[in-house]
């Protein structure tokens, strides 16, 4: 069984570089892959390229073996069948409850009265476990933009959200009032390549082990 | 579709549809009589080997599931009778032949053998192409305990995989048991086993590696804590683990010439709490998911009322189906 392809399925936007440069480090061709931004198929060097919260729907149904993609997409998508095998240790961000600057109280004061928040969110799941799990009632409404507005334009008491550097959420005017928490790139394998193609899975998954180790530790 | 779109492919020959349920499906002659092909080869091989076709009720009662201790109630669609007790559609096929069996069967002789091909209904919100009405086709061999009855199962699941056309598969054979017994040994216990074996089950190995390094376990514990919960190959990696079970039922799946089809995954574990010793799933490079499971569950018929070794697997006929089709077209 040795040889086999391992079909890498690599999540589009913030992540791609670095995804990329993980790939090269372990023998993947990416050159093209890199060059070519509105090609999603390279059946040659055994890459897909997606939105990165379709990683998991790819890798999950067999199409790509293995798949990077953040730790924020896995738990949001928690009732998969996948493997999550590897800390990557890039794309590091937090999930975070944001209110707007000076409403930290509202908030808190809508609670009190009305007995529930207002919440606004790309990770309904996450945060009707977060605040689920601290014991506060929410009304959750599901967001695919800018999470942001939905603070601002006062549809929302406090958004969930991901941030990596707080800049949006700066220039917007909120304030982060709880840290849910912090995310980064995983590797995960799909169950049937885990044993099917289990010593070429194993290869791939020790060789980006070192990779990391040894990026992180330079 | 609207009309206006019926329109634009071809006017009146495009029919408008009335829908069905999200993650159901209508069945058509030609995939049905290859349906029924697949299924008479497998429950022939079934019946062959002295198993009996039985099928349960599509409702059982509510109170059915709870006194089988099933933990994965929140997918079961249920339905309030006329009394007021709840019932159910049918789950799976293993609680209700446990309950026919502890029954029906309270004196006979075992080993009790039981085959059947039933639809199962999982409430589920389908989004990615999951069914909540599929066929499954399987077996359940009671009184015989393991490793003899493994054997059986396992020998008997490859056969029905090569008669139903399927040539390159494998399946993953695991022991909940080892597992526990090598964390125990290692001294975690209580919530501590709790939070490791939670990542477990939702194959989270970074998780798994967070929540063993945050124990008590020493340096080399901790490694090969770390080694079996990946460890995946043949006869050597038993005999390196010390697998004792295992390697019992490796030696009697050799005899039956059925070793090659097997792979051992010491850290696989099946999300259903009833299984007591070896599990196993089966794989094939034709299909993304698993094409079925199973295992041993030798404490589930007793709650029913007769202490009863057991062992059962089923198969998801439709996706054995695609798995057939996907190798001939490959092959053509």
């Amino acid at each position: 069984m040795a040889g086999q392809r391992v079909i890498a399925a690599v999540p589009r936007g913030t992540l791609m570089g670095k995804s990329l440069d993980l790939l090269e480090g372990i023998g993947y061709d990416v050159a093209e892959v890199r060059e070519n931004d509105r090609k999603l198929f390279f059946d040659k060097q055994g890459i897909i390229t997606m939105r990165p919260s379709d990683v998991a729907t790819y890798v999950e149904r067999g199409v790509a073996d293995i798949g990077i993609v953040g730790k924020d997409v896995l738990m949001e998508q928690s009732d998969r069948d996948l493997y999550e095998v590897l800390d990557l240790d890039f794309g590091a961000c937090r999930m975070i409850v944001a209110v707007v600057e000076g409403n930290e109280h509202a908030s808190e004061e809508q609670l009190r009265r009305r007995g529930t928040l207002r919440v606004a969110t790309k990770y309904p799941k996450i945060a009707q476990k977060h605040f689920g799990q601290t014991g506060r009632q929410v009304e959750l409404v599901e967001v695919k933009g800018s999470v942001e507005l939905a603070a601002i334009a006062g549809m929302a008491d406090a958004i969930v959200d991901l941030t990596a550097t707080g800049i949006t959420l700066r220039e917007n005017g909120l304030v982060v009032t709880e840290e849910i928490v912090d995310c980064t790139a995983r590797l995960i394998v799909n169950p049937g390549a885990y044993r099917l193609k289990s010593e070429e899975i194993d290869r791939v998954v020790a060789e980006l082990s070192a990779l990391v180790s040894s990026n992180s530790g330079g | 579709m609207s009309s206006e779109e019926s329109t634009r492919l071809g006017g009146a020959s495009v029919p408008e549809t009335i829908p069905v349920p999200m993650g159901t499906r209508d069945v058509l002659p030609e995939e049905m009589a290859e349906l029924r092909e697949i299924s008479g080869r497998a429950l022939k091989v079934f019946t062959q080997a002295g198993y009996g076709e039985i099928a349960t009720p599509a409702l059982e009662y509510e109170e059915t599931m709870r006194l089988a201790g099933t933990d994965f109630a929140e997918n079961v669609y249920r339905v309030p009778d006329k009394d007021g007790q709840v019932l159910t559609l049918r789950f799976d096929s293993t609680v209700p032949i446990a309950r026919l069996a502890a029954t029906r069967y309270r004196a006979a002789e075992p080993p009790l053998r039981f085959c059947y091909m039933q639809h199962v209904y999982r409430a589920i919100e389908p989004k990615r192409a999951e069914s909540r009405q599929f066929l499954q086709i399987g077996m359940e061999l009671l009184g015989l305990p393991a490793q003899a009855g493994d054997a059986e199962a396992v020998e008997l699941l490859v056969s029905v995989l090569r008669e139903s056309g399927l040539t390159d598969f494998k399946i993953a054979v695991g022991d909940v048991n080892f597992f526990a017994e090598r964390l125990a040994t290692a001294g975690i216990t209580g919530a501590e086993k709790e939070r490791v074996v939670h990542e477990m089950h939702t194959r989270d190995l970074v998780g798994y590696r967070r929540e063993l390094a945050a124990t008590s376990v020493g340096k080399a514990d901790l490694e090969s804590l770390e080694r079996l919960a990946i460890a995946r190959g043949g006869r050597e990696l038993l005999e390196a683990e010390g697998a004792e079970q295992l390697i019992k039922l490796d030696s009697l799946l050799a005899e039956a010439g059925v070793a090659d089809n097997v792979i051992y995954d010491l850290g696989l574990v099946r999300p259903l709490s009833y299984y007591t010793g070896t599990v196993l799933e089966v794989f094939s490079p034709s299909s993304g998911f698993p094409l079925g499971g199973g295992g041993r569950y030798d404490n589930l018929v007793g709650r029913f009322g007769r202490e009863l070794a057991a062992f059962g697997f089923s198969l998801n006929l439709e996706r054995l189906h695609l798995a057939v089709l996907a190798e001939q077209e490959a092959g053509a």
